[in-house]
């Protein structure tokens, strides 16, 4: 394999080098130092005059002396059944002491797309014990369902109570989780891995970690090992994975520095044009696949920058996810855990895993009831705010009050506290008959009649 | 037709940089489809610069090296049209993905062709012309039962004016001469056409018939016409999709066309599961027969979304030509855009606003101009109806996707994100959303649902917009402090939210409302709405009228599917409860 020293520019994680044997667009790149370290790259650009290289880490120590070889390969990941219960960096290597990962595949990173008619649709409701998730915003195995956050909030907590607490009622299939980390803090990665440990989960793990000191640019690589992996244990060894890629503000921040670099012509807010390109890359490989046997379930989080749910990040993701559950500054500051507000959080999935099959034939209607009446209750606190209660009638006194009843009781609960679907509804229906029965116009009578607790206490005498 | 001279003209790529590559040496015209690299990648020419072209690929490029050959193939990217469409996904550039499934597996790799139709399978070929007669573009020579939808053969457009020679009858492949002409052509129950130019009609005429959708708010406040042209925008989570997914449904169109143009892989996989098991309300037969989809997910090549709302509307002008209500959802048109901006950015052209290319405002009309009821080349009449979703950044219109679209289309639904976080559905705004179409379509509502009904949309519109203004002071100084008859129209207005707007996609019953039942439960509302006033004249408190017990089953009408009866009893109790009230003041 040849090598060239023809660099000619140095910018950012950019590396230009000249007159070089045709590189393949992608193709993975080795850039030897003068001290022997190497540092690796990806060919974004390539033609006869010039081959533009994506480095994966700091260009520290990169001159126009360094060595480059094309490796004749786009970026592979090796893979195997040994990876549960390692922990590897960001970039893929194994960071836990323990021995190298013996590959039983090398896998593309960049993954292809799904084909959308091999697709099964996920419809297995998987249990969280948390009601705001399950009641409201149910996840389906399969689902891609993030959790917008921001600076500041228990989002990893949530995170961490839906990787312990998750389970499709009745099955006992093989799960695991991936888990990658992407410029989050050694503190909250510990946070994790002390989670994962006491609860025996890192055995069923694999972790790959990119902290906040380590190279930027890295990023854009480790959610892509990440679902590399996931893929080859959901789709050829059955597992059922759950993938949690925290923080994709960082991934983006990281893009967005990779574009700067390029001097691509800016989107919003300075984000590339093809963000939502990139992102979809990402989120998409989530799924079920006809007639395989695991599945890929998708928990990214990310924190929202200034809490606006309108910046490219979480609204890119919006467009691309499955739903998104929103915590909630408010709610946290009242002292409520989870501070999950349901109202801007919604799972597009939850039709298909609720309903007599899945859960029980009142779960849609009660779901519906209780967000109308709390987006009602919840409007009209800002009304009191400025006419006070005493100019309220009689009925909105209820929603209000509704809405207090909801979120001390339906959405706090505790961070060990796992309730069942039955649990969470019965809660609901709890809440809802605080209100007069005939404000209930989002439930048919007959379900009122046969769940509400007024009637059922009645049909209960009678049997 | 003269062949195109550039044909298997050879070159070698220069420089690959993603979806868009370089190559020199080839002779090629703007569009010409080229093979590109070892693999032959299917790409299209949309630039060229002295001896340089630019290529858009519809694979991924990975892998591909300078230096690797370019052949022009000559042609432009077409779609097949022909029998074997319907019942088909397809990605943006007509590749059967069940068919790719089988090549490929599970997963899109690359290098694979298909063809659009199949070419093997027999199709039987019932003549309607016989030797002698004349037939000119757009003539229908015979038809084939292809799923419960008739598929008419027809001349192609661009065909000479001519005797029929021979015509058969039987078991054919669309490659099978099914008819020959006297001046020489044979005609097979294939064509091809290409998807970035409009098929051609006699003449295009003003839309006075609605699409019946269904949807209350649609068909009863903002109704489209057939042949007319639509835009859903709003931000995720909306109901973007599930709109345009209820319209695919529901929508009394013949054959629907559904693109889903840079969105979710999992949305079409529930179309695919979904539509098999549905009944078409007025044939009673399963959906999909009658329904073609278009499938190029987010994470698909970008190229291939650009192409995939021109394949679409193709496809949707060619079963227009046979004399077919079309129509035609494309979900999202703003993914279709930013294909269109990340290949501009990608060729280094001058951005228009937002990074989006100048043309895009040009882009967006022309392929709203394709939809239109039509006289077609034979005489019959027929419609594309065109529904396009937008997806605005952070929600907001002001964007230029939204508004060159606006500019262009006749009927706004705006999706508001306050009334789905309220989980008020379908999330359309009925004081920001129109449609043009509303006169033109009064005389058939007029003659189909009832005299009364264009006077029962105003009033319901004009109490909507009332209670808008109602509330502004309500959110000042509470409501109890509104005089007695504008509580009766706030309650009156949260009446025909609640009732009427309000539609459960999801309810088996809700999910479609035909106009007579629309017709009839906006008769019940306004039927309260008078005996609340009369009683309110002669004394009755607004609590009373409020408390009325039997209003509260109104609701229940929209989950019966047989409500007459129940509307009837809720009526006659309603009349009862006044009367009593007004007897008591
Ligand atoms: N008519 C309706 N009836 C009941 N629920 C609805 C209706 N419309 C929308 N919804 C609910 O809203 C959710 C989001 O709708 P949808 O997926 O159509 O949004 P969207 O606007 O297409 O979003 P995106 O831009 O992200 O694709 C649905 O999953 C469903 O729960
Ligand atoms: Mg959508």
């Amino acid at each position: 394999m040849k090598e060239y020293r023809t660099i000619t520019k140095i910018a950012g994680p950019l590396v230009f080098v000249e007159k070089t044997e045709p590189a393949m667009y992608n193709e993975l790149v080795n850039i030897a130092l003068y001290d022997g370290t190497i540092k690796r790259g990806q060919v974004l650009d390539t033609s006869d005059e010039l081959v533009v290289i994506q480095v994966f880490e700091t260009t520290a120590g990169i001159g126009r002396d360094s060595g480059v070889r094309f490796l004749g390969e786009t970026i592979k990941m090796p893979v195997g059944r040994e990876m549960l219960g390692r922990i590897l960096s960001g970039g893929g290597k194994p960071i836990d002491g323990g021995p190298d990962i013996v590959p039983e595949k090398r896998l593309d990173i960049t993954g292809a797309a799904i084909n959308p008619y091999a697709r099964a649709s996920p419809e297995e409701f998987i249990q969280t014990g948390i009601s705001t998730i399950d009641g409201t915003n149910t996840l389906v195995r399969g689902q891609k369902l993030p959790i917008f956050s921001g600076a500041g909030l228990p989002h990893n907590n949530i995170a961490l109570q839906i990787a312990r607490q998750s389970k499709v009622l009745g099955s006992q299939e093989e799960f695991a989780v991936v888990f990658a980390a992407m410029g989050i803090t050694k503190e909250e990665a510990n946070h994790f891995m002390d989670d994962f440990e006491r609860t025996g989960a890192l055995e069923r793990a694999v972790v790959f970690l990119n902290l906040a000191d380590d190279p930027a640019v890295e990023r854009i690589i480790t959610p892509r090992l990440a679902l590399t992996t996931a893929e080859y244990l959901a789709f050829e060894l059955g597992m059922h994975v759950l993938v949690i890629l925290t923080d994709m503000t960082n991934y983006c921040e990281a893009l967005r520095q990779i574009g700067a670099a390029r001097e691509e012509v800016p989107g919003r807010r300075g984000y590339p044009g093809y963000m939502y390109t990139d992102l979809a890359g990402i989120y998409e490989r989530a799924g079920i696949i006809k007639g395989k046997k695991g599945s890929i379930t998708q928990f990214p989080i990310l924190t929202m920058p200034g809490d606006d749910i309108t910046h490219p990040i979480p609204d890119l993701t919006g467009y691309i996810t499955e739903g998104q559950i929103v915590v909630s500054r408010e709610l946290h500051r009242k002292g409520i855990y989870p501070p999950i507000n349901v109202l801007p959080s919604l799972s597009r999935l939850m039709n298909l895993g609720i309903g007599e099959k899945h859960t029980r034939e009142d779960h849609k209607k009660v779901s519906d009831q209780l967000y109308a009446a709390y987006a009602e209750g919840n409007d009209l606190r800002g009304l009191v705010a400025i006419v006070g209660k005493d100019a309220l009638s009689e009925r909105d006194r209820m929603f209000l009050e509704f809405a207090d009843l909801f979120e001390d009781q339906f959405v706090r609960q505790g961070y060990e506290e796992d309730r069942s679907i039955t649990d969470t509804l019965d809660l609901g229906w709890k809440l809802l008959s605080s209100l007069p029965v005939e404000q209930l116009v989002r439930i048919d009578r007959e379900l009122i009649q046969k769940y509400h607790p007024q009637f059922r206490g009645a049909a209960k005498a009678a049997e | 037709m003269k062949e195109n001279q550039k044909k298997g003209d050879k070159g070698v790529l220069k420089r690959i940089a993603g979806p868009v590559v370089a190559a020199v040496g080839v002779d090629a015209h703007m569009y010409d489809v080229v093979r590109v690299g070892h693999e032959e990648l299917m790409g299209e020419v949309i630039k060229i610069q002295g001896e340089e072209i630019i290529i858009q690929v519809y694979e991924d490029t990975s892998g591909i090296r300078p230096g690797e050959p370019v052949e022009n193939t000559g042609l432009s990217l077409a779609v097949e049209l022909g029998p074997g469409l319907l019942t088909s996904i397809y990605d943006g550039i007509q590749r059967p993905l069940a068919v790719l499934v089988e090549k490929m597996g599970d997963f899109i790799e690359r290098g694979v062709s298909a063809p659009g139709l199949d070419h093997a399978k027999k199709w039987n070929f019932e003549p309607l012309v016989k030797e002698g007669d004349a037939v000119k573009p757009g003539s229908i020579i015979g038809q084939v039962q292809e799923t419960n939808i008739v598929h008419k053969i027809l001349v192609p457009p661009n065909a000479e004016p001519a005797t029929v020679r021979t015509i058969k009858s039987g078991s054919f492949t669309v490659d099978d001469v099914v008819c020959t002409l006297d001046n020489g052509t044979e005609l097979t129950m294939m064509q091809k056409w290409p998807v970035r130019v409009p098929r051609p009609v006699a003449e295009k005429m003003n839309p006075d018939i609605p699409l019946i959708t269904g949807q209350r708010i649609l068909d009863g406040l903002f109704p489209i016409a057939k042949g007319g042209t639509a835009a859903i925008p709003g931000p995720f989570g909306s109901g973007k999709t599930v709109t345009q997914q209820q319209l695919a449904k529901w929508s009394d169109a013949e054959i629907v066309v559904y693109i889903g143009c840079g969105e979710r892989g999992n949305e079409m996989t529930e179309v695919l599961t979904e539509f098999p098991e549905l009944e078409d309300p007025k044939t009673g037969k399963p959906l999909m027969e009658r329904t073609v989809l278009i499938a190029n997910t987010s994470n698909m090549p970008v190229a291939a979304r650009e192409a995939s709302v021109y394949t679409g509307i193709t496809i949707a002008e060619y079963f227009r030509d046979m004399g077919y209500d079309v129509s035609l959802m494309a979900d999202s048109t703003s993914r279709w855009a930013e294909a269109m901006r990340e290949i501009s950015s990608r060729l280094e052209e001058m951005p228009g606003e937002e990074g989006y290319p100048a043309y895009l405002a040009a882009r967006l009309s022309e392929f709203y101009e394709r939809a239109g009821l039509v006289e077609t080349l034979n005489g019959s009449s027929g419609s594309v109806s065109v529904i396009g979703a937008v997806s605005p950044p952070g929600g907001d219109f002001s964007e230029p996707v939204t508004q060159n679209t606006l500019r262009i289309v006749k009927v706004f639904w705006a999706l508001d994100a306050k009334l789905s976080q309220r989980r008020h559905f379908p999330a359309i705004n009925w004081l920001d959303s129109y449609s043009l179409y509303l006169e033109s379509l009064n005389d058939w509502y007029d003659r189909e649902v009832s005299p009364e009904w264009n006077v029962l949309r105003s009033w319901a519109m004009e109490v909507l917009q009332k209670e808008a203004e109602l509330q502004e002071i309500v959110q000042l100084v509470g409501s109890d402090a509104l005089p007695e008859t504008e509580q009766l129209t706030i309650e009156i207005a949260r009446m025909i939210r609640e009732i009427f707007l309000q539609q459960n996609a999801y309810d088996a019953v809700d999910t479609f409302c035909d106009m007579s039942k629309q017709y009839d439960m906006m008769k019940a509302i306004k039927a309260f709405s008078d005996l609340a006033y009369t009683a309110q004249a002669a004394g009755v408190t607004p609590q009373q009228i409020i408390g009325v017990k039997a209003k509260n089953d109104l609701p229940q009408i929209k989950f019966i599917k047989d409500y007459k009866p129940e509307l009837d009893r809720i009526k006659g109790e309603m009349e009862k409860e006044f009367n009593a009230m007004r007897s008591s003041v």
